[in-house]
């Protein structure tokens, strides 16, 4: 009827495009993984197989990494977690002065060239023998999950009427228990979001764990690193794929809590 | 059971609540009623601990609670916006209070299940709040309440989200409820007519201060300031001067007894009533109310007074009607001077006649 309801051809291949540029890294790291034999000029591999993923998955030198990987991001993910979250509901909570000034000053952090800002604190550990140890990883890592866990906790912790938890500590409860009981679950889904989309930035956090933790401590994404820029792409791509499966499912779950009020209306704040 | 004594509350330079002090009785229900931003909430705010007073003393069952917190007070809340927590059902809604105290399990179940009961939920205890009907919701936040026993029972704006129909049945609920509990119970509202319905007093609030206390007809009939007067009912207002010691009010006088000034003269559209020696006007507008009818008459001098008469009675529009005042208040600086039935309307002329 109207040139609205057609789809311009132009639209058209945009929307082509992008998706190419979008999935088509994508579906070429899932292609090479399962690949054994892909060379020039077959538009596909020749042999299709799990070699590689016997391969890496007896590779201890490509295991271990993982698991310090999870190990190191659990840790990192949980303790800035057990600190933001409190300081979140304080921002939601407390007025002070310098509140809103100091939420913004978490995003102009994120503003300065991370590398810079890693160095600086490498020459710190240096002096405290932090360099190539677990935990002078995990707090360093910590940085990177900081404004997510602050900005999202806070607006989850604003949408949450007072009411709520008046009418607990009206009936008798401490503020404590009023935090537990109410406050908490009631902030629950945008909590676990923040929680996963920390998580999955502090797994490929790459610069602070090359500073940080090289070389006695080497992290899943290093490894990633190091496998991209020799010869085999198929063992990077089996460890891709490895990685990238599990992230995605777990974003995806954040996608649900995400819709959740509260969130949105905080980043606009 | 309750006594407030000169409590206090400022925000910033503005005086929320002045000097209010007042009791309430066992099994008492007050309704502190005023236009919103008059402070009425705060007060109650600040009778559960929620708000901190500045300055003043709060007794309850003759024990000083000024200095305790909201959850060592035996007061409960219900909150306009019923604040249930959705994430736990019904049943643990109620159970909360009772959790706190660290009450037997048994026991527990058994009084959760009273309190629905009470407030007519029996078996609606494992639905989640988001199932509810705003009525139900706000039952559900009765029982919450009324489970742990406060001696004081807080009402904030409880009904107002409702609609007209179930906001009534809701008042009436509550009274009987209320009534046999005993429950010593302050009802903050902004209607008068559901004030007037509830209260066994009500306390009328304006600017932070206490207009005036009394039960629902004292404050009717003898409205001791203009804005309660302007509050409670509707009114007819008109600017005056006394003069000799009297008040004019389209044709009708009153005696004031007081120094000649300005004065404001009040009168209510049902204490108007025809009358061959009554001023005359012109009706404008006839509204049905059902059991009565609201008359619009438009004064000679261009004044607009609105009548109550009888259905049968009623006049229609273009109809020209006399109206004479059965009873009149004056008041002076927003204070009341005098209320009374109006003078005899001959008795001035005879005096001419005789002197």
């Amino acid at each position: 009827m109207s040139a609205r309801t057609r789809t311009p051809f132009g639209g058209l291949l945009l929307l082509v495009v992008m998706a190419l540029l979008m999935l088509g890294p994508i579906v070429t790291v899932i292609v090479w993984a399962f690949a054994v034999k892909w060379r020039y000029p077959n538009l596909a591999p020749t042999e299709w197989g799990l070699k590689y993923w016997d391969v890496i998955l007896h590779r201890s030198s490509v295991i271990e990494p993982i698991l310090t990987s999870l190990a190191i991001t659990s840790v990192s993910t949980t303790l800035a977690a057990m600190i933001c979250w409190p300081a979140a509901y304080a921002f939601a909570r407390i007025k002070f002065p310098g509140r809103q000034l100091l939420l913004f000053s978490f995003i102009a952090a994120q503003a300065v060239p991370k590398f810079a800002l890693f160095v600086s604190i490498a020459t710190v550990f240096l002096r405290l023998g932090l360099i190539g140890t677990f935990w002078g990883v995990v707090m360093v890592q910590m940085l990177s999950a900081v404004l997510l866990m602050i900005w999202i906790p806070t607006a989850a912790f604003r949408g949450i009427p007072p009411a709520l938890e008046e009418a607990g500590f009206d009936l008798g409860a401490s503020r404590l228990r009023v935090f537990l009981s109410i406050t908490l679950p009631q902030a629950m889904p945008a909590l676990a979001a923040s929680y996963v989309l920390s998580f999955v930035a502090i797994l490929f956090e790459v610069d602070s764990a090359l500073l940080i933790g090289a070389p006695k401590i080497t992290t899943m994404p290093l490894t990633l690193l190091t496998l991209s820029t020799q010869v085999i792409v198929q063992e990077a791509a089996v460890l891709c794929v490895m990685i990238w499966v599990p992230c995605f499912a777990l974003l995806l779950l954040t996608r649900r809590f995400m819709t959740s009020k509260g969130i949105a209306q905080g980043f606009g704040a | 059971m309750l006594d407030i004594v000169e409590l206090e509350k400022s925000f910033g330079t503005t005086k929320a609540v002045a000097k209010a002090t007042f009791s309430v009785a066992e099994g008492e229900l007050i309704c502190l009623l005023g236009p919103s931003g008059c402070g009425k909430s705060t007060l109650l705010r600040m009778i559960a601990g929620l708000a901190e007073q500045d300055g003043g003393r709060l007794l309850i069952a003759g024990e000083d609670v000024s200095e305790r917190a909201a959850n060592r007070r035996p007061t409960a809340m219900v909150f306009q916006s019923h604040a249930l927590w959705n994430h736990m059902s019904v049943e643990q809604n109620v159970a909360f209070g009772l959790r706190v105290r660290r009450l037997p399990r048994a026991e527990i179940t058994r009084k959760v299940a009273e309190a629905l009961e009470l407030v007519g939920l029996s078996g609606f205890g494992k639905r989640r709040p988001t199932e509810l009907s705003g009525g139900q919701a706000q039952r559900v936040a009765l029982a919450r309440c009324l489970v742990v026993e406060p001696k004081v029972l807080l009402m904030d704006e409880p009904f107002s989200a409702l609609d007209a129909h179930l906001r009534k049945n809701l008042r009436e609920e509550l009274k009987q409820l209320q009534r046999r509990l005993g429950l010593a119970t302050i009802f903050v509202t902004h209607d008068q007519e559901e004030a007037m319905e509830l209260a066994d007093r009500i306390v009328v609030m304006s600017n932070g201060t206490i207009e005036q206390i009394g039960p629902p007809g004292d404050l009717y009939l003898n409205p001791q300031t203009l804005t309660v007067a302007n509050f409670i009912g509707a009114m007819n207002s008109a600017e005056t001067t006394i003069v000799n010691g009297r008040a004019d009010w389209f044709g009708a006088s009153i005696a004031v007894g007081r120094s000649d000034g300005p004065a404001t003269v009040l009168s209510r559209p049902e204490d108007l009533v025809r009358s061959a020696t009554g001023a005359a006007g012109e009706v404008s507008r006839v509204v049905d109310l059902g059991p009565m009818m609201r008359v619009l008459v438009t004064m000679t001098d261009g004044t607009q007074l609105v009548w109550l008469c009888a259905r049968d009675a009623a006049p229609v529009p273009g109809d020209t009607v006399r109206l004479a005042p059965t009873r009149l208040q004056v008041y002076r600086d927003g204070l009341l001077l005098a209320a009374a039935p109006p003078l005899p309307v001959e008795a001035p002329r005879l005096m001419s006649a005789v002197s």
